[in-house]
């Protein structure tokens, strides 16, 4: 045989489960202590060994499962329909009839979970092997099958047919019943695989699910239009970032005065508050990294507001904290948040009116209609971008911020102690979850920094 | 024969009558022309590009606090953002909230369920969540009333079909987003428990998630027991790129420090660093020796160093530019079952199924 096994079929085979709980019936019904009685059956002069009857199989599933005749008769059909059992009398017609029929178990060659899909090489080889052997046996549809496989393989015909040539010269060589066998196994396979048209169609699975393979092939597709960028500038970011942060990385570099973890001492967090008056230099630096360095330090925030405010360019910052506030704030304050928002920076004549070209201004405003939690991402992100690439650059060689940078402080390192032994007592600090009780302007409460306080001493 | 495909082409729907044979065809082809594209871009290696860095120095980090208090396996550990307070949970259900620095445990939840895997702090400091084999995600507000009972005010947000394996706040307290073996992510609305979006794309189990900490702020990466590791917009809810290269499950996920690339740490005894610009893997960090799973990985604050805690109780320190182990750390009893960086960079936490969990500095 030459149909070709396909090593990596049917991963969507892999979801029909219902094959794997068929095969595991099968093999029950083949087992030498519980299984069916197998026998010879005479087929017209021929006989065929291992056949059982459709009555056979039907008392097997009845006793085994302990079900009716209609169910066992059901469950029996099926097994027929997929290709496990097929009929010796009659084989186009797979159905499993509970009289004295012959029927035979499916070679596992040729189980449907094993062999899909089926090659369109090996079913023109089939063809050909019948259409050789014996003129119009082939029926209407299989001629169809035949005619189109003709013209769309066209290329290998001579292959087809040399193939076909061989295999029915190797059957002659067999004995009769082995052959008769094969002829009928082989026959079974493609009833079931190419079945004719209007008929049962095991293949028929619905619509497409939203299957791994659907979604890998569209994840792809995208995947390989996808800008990328070369190697060597994305690896030589790594290196300037490493390098940038390398003093500010404790565990690499150290910190000042030292670490709290290994001195026992928080000067190293009380100094670095989020709201401390000055701050330390390292600190006052690394808002020149980028800009979301900046806008995520509490103190270097309120900083950029303050210069904003100075040029007059304030509603930007604000409109921009409203937005984020609208999107990781609570579903049910939406509507609310986004009416606010676009009274106080959006509505003409607004009070902190922000300045949005037209076309995301009118995107903008035709989503405000249906309020949701991204409706003002564009604008945002319009806002985000002028900010970055306008006034932050501004700002770092502004004079506000480079006093800030000569007032910030330097820690000295603390030496280490001359009793290395003693150790420091472990001050406890108020719980966030307190501070924040406390506090009585809204909004998110950022984790606030504890002041080592005296109050307790814990080893 | 160049295969091209345009943009139009890239984004449309299977069509329904392209039969599984023809897609399993097509998936095998594009999978091929994906690893060749990005191989085209693909120039140099980053251990080379990190031969004119300089080598780090002797690397002495030691066991600082132990806390102790669990009754069983430490499964999961987050930081608070004031630096010094951390939040664990174990398999007998236990959520302890402690003082890291005095070892003080301030507050403590017995869950209902056993095998609580996922904890997270909450960025205001005032709320914990967590969950584990009762398939949910819970909020307890943290009460500074020592008579209060915290289970009282527990709230019920994440749902999902089977067990809970992570949870992070985003950028307030009022969202939550899951991972499960359900093999989905989710965002949550914490005040209504309402579904915000779900992603769908893991073939298994999802193990693990990490928020972006890009300026965009809208993507997180998870990685599940398909071996692979998905990116994902939060918004759409769409998968926009997937990385298969491990050999395992992978059990943790985190994002280097600027956002641009991240790291994994899978049962197949590597880490590996994935550049998201690149679109490919980037370096792997594995050692004959090590055999056993990586169960938990963090960045050190500028993304020199990845920390990894292993299965075999260990944890190995890796030069994530040269690609070379710099350290092994041994302390822990048994496994290494997470390890968290704190937020200010001055040391990392690691829990271990040895009941303890260890501070290092």
């Amino acid at each position: 045989m030459t149909i070709s096994t396909l090593t990596r079929g049917g991963a969507q085979r892999e979801q029909q489960h219902c094959l794997r709980k068929m095969e595991r019936v099968i093999i029950a019904m083949q087992d030498p202590d519980i299984g069916l009685k197998m026998r010879n059956q005479r087929l017209l002069i021929t006989v065929i060994p291992h056949a059982m009857t459709g009555n056979d199989i039907m008392e097997w599933l009845i006793q085994k499962y302990n079900i009716t005749d209609e169910e066992a008769g059901h469950l029996g059909g099926l097994l027929v329909q997929y290709g496990y059992i097929y009929p010796l009398k009659e084989p186009r017609s797979l159905i499993l009839r509970s009289d004295d029929s012959p029927y035979r178990f499916q070679t596992p060659y040729f189980w449907t979970s094993s062999r899909w899909p089926a090659s369109e090489l090996d079913y023109a080889i089939y063809l050909a092997k019948k259409n050789i052997r014996k003129q119009g046996e082939l029926v209407d549809y299989e001629k169809q099958n035949y005619n189109l496989l003709h013209k769309r393989i066209n290329h290998t015909w001579d292959f087809v047919v040399m193939q076909a040539r061989e295999q029915i010269r190797a059957s002659k060589q067999r004995r009769k019943a082995d052959r008769i066998v094969l002829e009928c196994q082989e026959q079974a396979y493609w009833l079931v695989n190419k079945p004719c048209p209007g008929a049962f169609d095991v293949f028929d699975l619905g619509p497409e699910r939203c299957n791994v393979l659907n979604s890998r092939v569209i994840l792809n597709r995208r995947a390989l239009v996808r800008n990328r960028v070369k190697s060597s500038i994305c690896l030589e970011s790594f290196m300037k970032f490493c390098d940038q942060y390398h003093q500010h990385d404790p565990i690499m570099s150290g910190c000042l005065p030292s670490n709290p973890w290994i001195s026992d001492d928080t000067t190293h967090w009380t100094i670095n508050t989020d709201l401390v008056g000055t701050p330390t230099r390292l600190r006052v630096e690394r808002w020149s990294f980028s800009f979301m360095e900046l806008l995520n330090d509490c103190l270097g925030r309120r900083e950029f507001m303050t210069y904003l405010e100075k040029e007059f360019s304030g509603e930007n910052l604000c409109f921009w904290e409203a937005c984020e506030d609208l999107r990781h704030g609570e579903s049910s304050k939406i509507i609310l948040k986004v009416e606010e928002v676009y009274k106080t920076f959006l509505s003409p004549g607004a009070a902190r009116w922000v300045n949005i070209d037209s076309k995301t201004m009118e995107r903008t405003l035709e989503g405000i209609k249906q309020p949701h939690r991204f409706v003002m991402d564009d604008a945002q992100m319009h806002i985000y971008f002028l900010m970055k690439k306008d006034s932050y650059p501004r700002y770092l060689k502004s004079d506000l911020y480079k006093n800030m940078l000569s007032k910030a402080i330097v820690p000295q390192e603390t030496k280490k102690s001359v009793f290395p032994f003693m150790r420091r007592q472990r001050h406890s600090s108020p719980s966030p979850a307190m501070v924040s009780q406390a506090t009585e302007d809204n909004g998110k409460a950022k984790g606030a920094g504890p002041a080592a306080t005296n109050s307790g001493t814990l080893s | 024969m160049r295969f091209s495909i345009s943009p139009e082409m890239a984004t449309q729907e299977v069509q329904p009558n392209e039969t599984l044979s023809n897609l399993k065809a097509e998936s095998d082809t594009l999978k091929t022309k994906l690893e060749d594209e990005r191989a085209k871009l693909h120039d140099v290696e980053l251990h080379q590009v990190a031969e004119k860095v300089d080598g780090l120095g002797q690397f002495i980090m030691k066991t600082r606090r132990t806390l102790k208090g669990h009754g069983n396996k430490v499964l999961c550990m987050d930081w608070c953002k004031d630096k010094r307070r951390i939040v664990s949970s174990s398999q007998d259900g236990k959520v302890i909230v402690w003082d890291a620095f005095t070892t003080n445990k301030e507050h403590a939840v017995t869950m209902p369920c056993t095998w609580v895997m996922a904890c997270a702090y909450a960025p205001s400091g005032c709320a914990v969540a967590c969950g584990g084999l009762d398939n949910k995600c819970s909020v307890y507000p943290l009460s500074l009333d020592k008579n209060e009972n915290l289970a009282a005010k527990k709230k019920s947000v994440a749902m999902h079909t089977n067990y809970l394996s992570a949870c992070s706040f985003t950028n307030s307290d009022m969202q939550i987003l899951t991972s499960s073996g359900d093999g989905t992510c989710a965002l949550w609305d914490v005040e209504s428990g309402q579904l915000l979006q779900s992603f769908h794309g893991h073939a298994a189990d999802v193990l693990c998630l990490d928020l972006a900490p890009s300026e965009t702020g809208n993507t997180f990466i998870s990685g599940g027991c398909d071996k692979k590791a998905n990116v994902w917009d939060m918004r759409s809810g769409q998968c926009i790129q997937s990385f298969e290269t491990h050999e395992s499950d992978i059990n943790s996920v985190r994002y280097y420090p600027s956002g641009d690339a991240f790291a994994s740490g899978s049962d197949d005894a590597t880490c590996r660093l994935y550049d998201l610009r690149a679109d490919r893997e980037v370096a792997i960090y594995s050692k004959e020796s090590i055999i056993f799973g990586a169960s938990s990985v963090d960045f050190s604050l500028s993304g020199r160093l990845l920390f990894g805690g292993y299965n075999d109780y260990t944890i190995n320190v890796w030069d994530v530019l040269k690609g070379t182990r710099v350290s092994i750390l041994f302390g822990h009893e048994n496994r290494v079952s997470a390890l968290r960086v704190s937020p200010d960079g001055t040391a990392f936490c690691s829990g271990s199924w040895d009941h303890t969990l260890r501070v290092w500095a």
